[in-house]
């Protein structure tokens, strides 16, 4: 199936579909996502059984201001689409998809440590690559680059601008 | 009479994040029973550089500069792969030459970093004379991309629109010589390794998985492969126009790390095939879009001193145009802007799908960028592989499965 092919079959069940640039988004709520990638997996002439990748953005003036991006992928029929889902920004938080996808374990725990999100009913959900105990969620849009004292194991360093020499 | 107890207690052992065959800075919570694992636990976030968060605070060409630096040993597929998103989101293509130099630069890395693979594994295993003789072709590799780019790591070659400059004057003389040697040379390795019986040991058996695992875990590439499914992205999704070359996709299907070995130097060979065709297909032409909104007005040459603007070019801006001196500054300080929407962009890297999420909110600055690296992902199949192995074998298992933590950090 091509992207327009493909968008048209979704749209059947979901409405809010978007085709561009050869890539087809369906956006969902948070309430239907777990029974949206359910039928995106098990619907023989969709079969999306494989999850590439799992990430976030961060939309500090929009409400819902968190997305996730689920972008999966059919290797049988080699069409990839993006289930896209709207998240609350002062409690964000989603179900879990690992028991569908066990491949977003890891991918859960890393938006969970970059923008702190909760993913309900995971497994293990601590930070996978901020250390244990950091304060913030860095890939916030409200998060600075730098100029803020560096932690790291109860020392603080002073950003650059203000170190002496 | 009295019967001693039977000890049940495990060892814990942490190996890593600082241990010489842990490929760079990963930590493995073992959980020991005597030689036998008896749980996993992967650690990672010592190689965390935040390169998705830098690529926010600068223009859409610098971003190369960043993401090159992710999977530090295949850095043209990060390169290239951001570049395809961008010029997804910005409509245009880049020239058939430059498409065709993309294309051979990828090829040519792929081949080094299985080098390097193949390197670093056989000195892990002990095989010492492997590790000297494939850095020694890996060099030989390293030098070709700091003729052709002026670096030999971090290239920052491949931009938005084609390229940074074209191959140097006699580039691909050397390329060939290159194509020439390396059959001869991967013999020499499977004379070395293939029989061996030590080498056949450490791998044949060791680190097996069902394909049905791999891909619950999300585990592609080579790994993949070794367990009898050919799925490769160059095939499946062609980018860069791979649909026109030739080449074969190398599966085994017992998908241990003596296959995982096998598919990456049967993939060497694909990779040489698929640069000799590029090499015939090399026309002359640009190598970077004309479009002067986007293009980098720079003419860039590799000098004496590394990578420079070409004097004439600098004579053109300094003495003849004003105009082009404006398009000039406008282009390397501001940016383009680039339409807002999303792509995600998947590549075949030689560590699997290397996928780019790239979003803009129509700003001469990404909004987002998120790499999906397949180091990252692949880590994952890492417990599945060792629990109820030998700790030596866990050498062997994390090696064949060849994760960069640049890649899987990032």
């Amino acid at each position: 199936m091509g992207p327009g092919e493909l968008a048209e079959r979704i749209r059947q069940r979901f409405p809010e579909v978007l085709e561009a640039r050869r890539e087809v988004t369906v956006t969902v709520t948070p309430g239907e996502l777990t029974s949206a990638l359910e039928y995106l997996r098990d619907e023989e002439d969709l079969s999306f059984w494989f999850l590439s990748d799992l990430t976030a953005t961060d939309w500090p003036s929009r409400e819902p201001r968190f997305w996730i991006a689920y972008h999966l992928q059919s290797l049988e029929h080699a069409h990839r689409v993006r289930v896209k889902v709207g998240l609350a920004g002062d409690d964000p938080r989603v179900p879990t998809v690992t028991p569908l996808f066990p491949t977003a374990n890891w991918h859960e725990r890393e938006v969970y440590d970059f923008f702190g999100v909760e993913f309900d009913g995971h497994p293990d959900l601590r930070r996978i690559e901020m250390p244990e105990g950091w304060v913030g969620h860095p890939l916030r849009k409200d998060h600075p680059l730098a100029g803020v004292p560096t932690q790291y194991k109860g020392a603080f360093i002073p950003p650059p601008d203000q170190r002496g020499v | 009479m009295s019967v001693q107890p039977v000890r049940e207690e495990t060892m814990i052992i942490n190996m890593g994040p600082q241990h010489p065959s842990t490929h760079g800075v990963l930590r493995l919570v073992l959980e020991l029973d005597g030689e036998y694992v008896v749980s996993c636990r992967p650690v990672l976030g010592y190689l965390h550089t935040g390169i998705e968060k830098n690529t926010e605070y600068r223009t859409w060409q610098q971003g190369v500069t960043f993401v090159t630096r992710a999977d530090y040993l295949s850095p043209f597929f990060n390169e290239v792969a951001y570049c395809l998103a961008v010029e997804r989101l910005l409509g245009i293509e880049a020239p058939p030459r430059a498409q065709v130099i993309r294309v051979m630069v990828m090829e040519l890395n792929r081949i080094a970093s299985h080098l390097l693979w193949l390197a670093t594994t056989g000195l892990e295993l002990g095989a010492i004379s492997i590790m000297l003789y494939a850095w020694r072709e890996r060099e030989l590799l390293l030098q070709i991309f700091e003729m052709i780019t002026g670096l030999r790591m971090n290239h920052a070659y491949v931009r938005v629109g084609g390229l940074s400059m074209d191959l140097p004057e006699g580039g691909t003389d050397s390329i060939r010589g290159f194509l020439d040697l390396m059959p001869g040379r991967l013999h020499e390795y499977e004379e070395l390794l293939t029989g061996n019986p030590i080498w056949r040991q450490r791998t044949v058996g060791i680190g097996a998985i069902s394909t049905a695992d791999m891909l619950e875990l999300g585990v592609t590439g080579p790994c993949l492969r070794a367990g009898g499914l050919a799925l490769d992205l160059r095939k499946s999704q062609p980018y860069c126009g791979y649909e026109a070359y030739e080449f074969d996709v190398p599966t085994r299907t017992e998908a241990d790390c003596f296959a995982r070995y096998a598919v990456r130097v049967d993939e060497i060979r694909q990779s040489l095939r698929i640069v000799e065709q590029c090499l015939d297909r090399l026309e002359p032409g640009p190598v970077m879009v004309t479009d002067p909104k986007v293009r980098w007005p720079a003419q860039l040459s590799v000098g004496p001193d590394g990578i420079g603007n070409s004097e004439e070019y600098v004579r053109h801006i300094m003495e003849e145009s004003m105009e082009a001196l404006i398009n000039h500054f406008k282009i390397v300080t501001q940016g383009f802007k680039v339409p807002a929407g999303e792509v995600y962009q998947p590549v075949e890297s030689p560590r699997g799908e290397l996928g780019h999420y790239v979003v803009s909110n129509g700003e001469s600055r990404p909004y987002r960028v998120h790499i999906r690296g397949p180091s990252f992902v692949n880590l994952q199949a890492i417990p599945r592989m060792v629990e109820g192995a030998l700790i030596a074998d866990v050498i062997a298992i994390v090696a064949s499965l060849d994760p960069v933590m640049g890649d899987a950090d990032r």
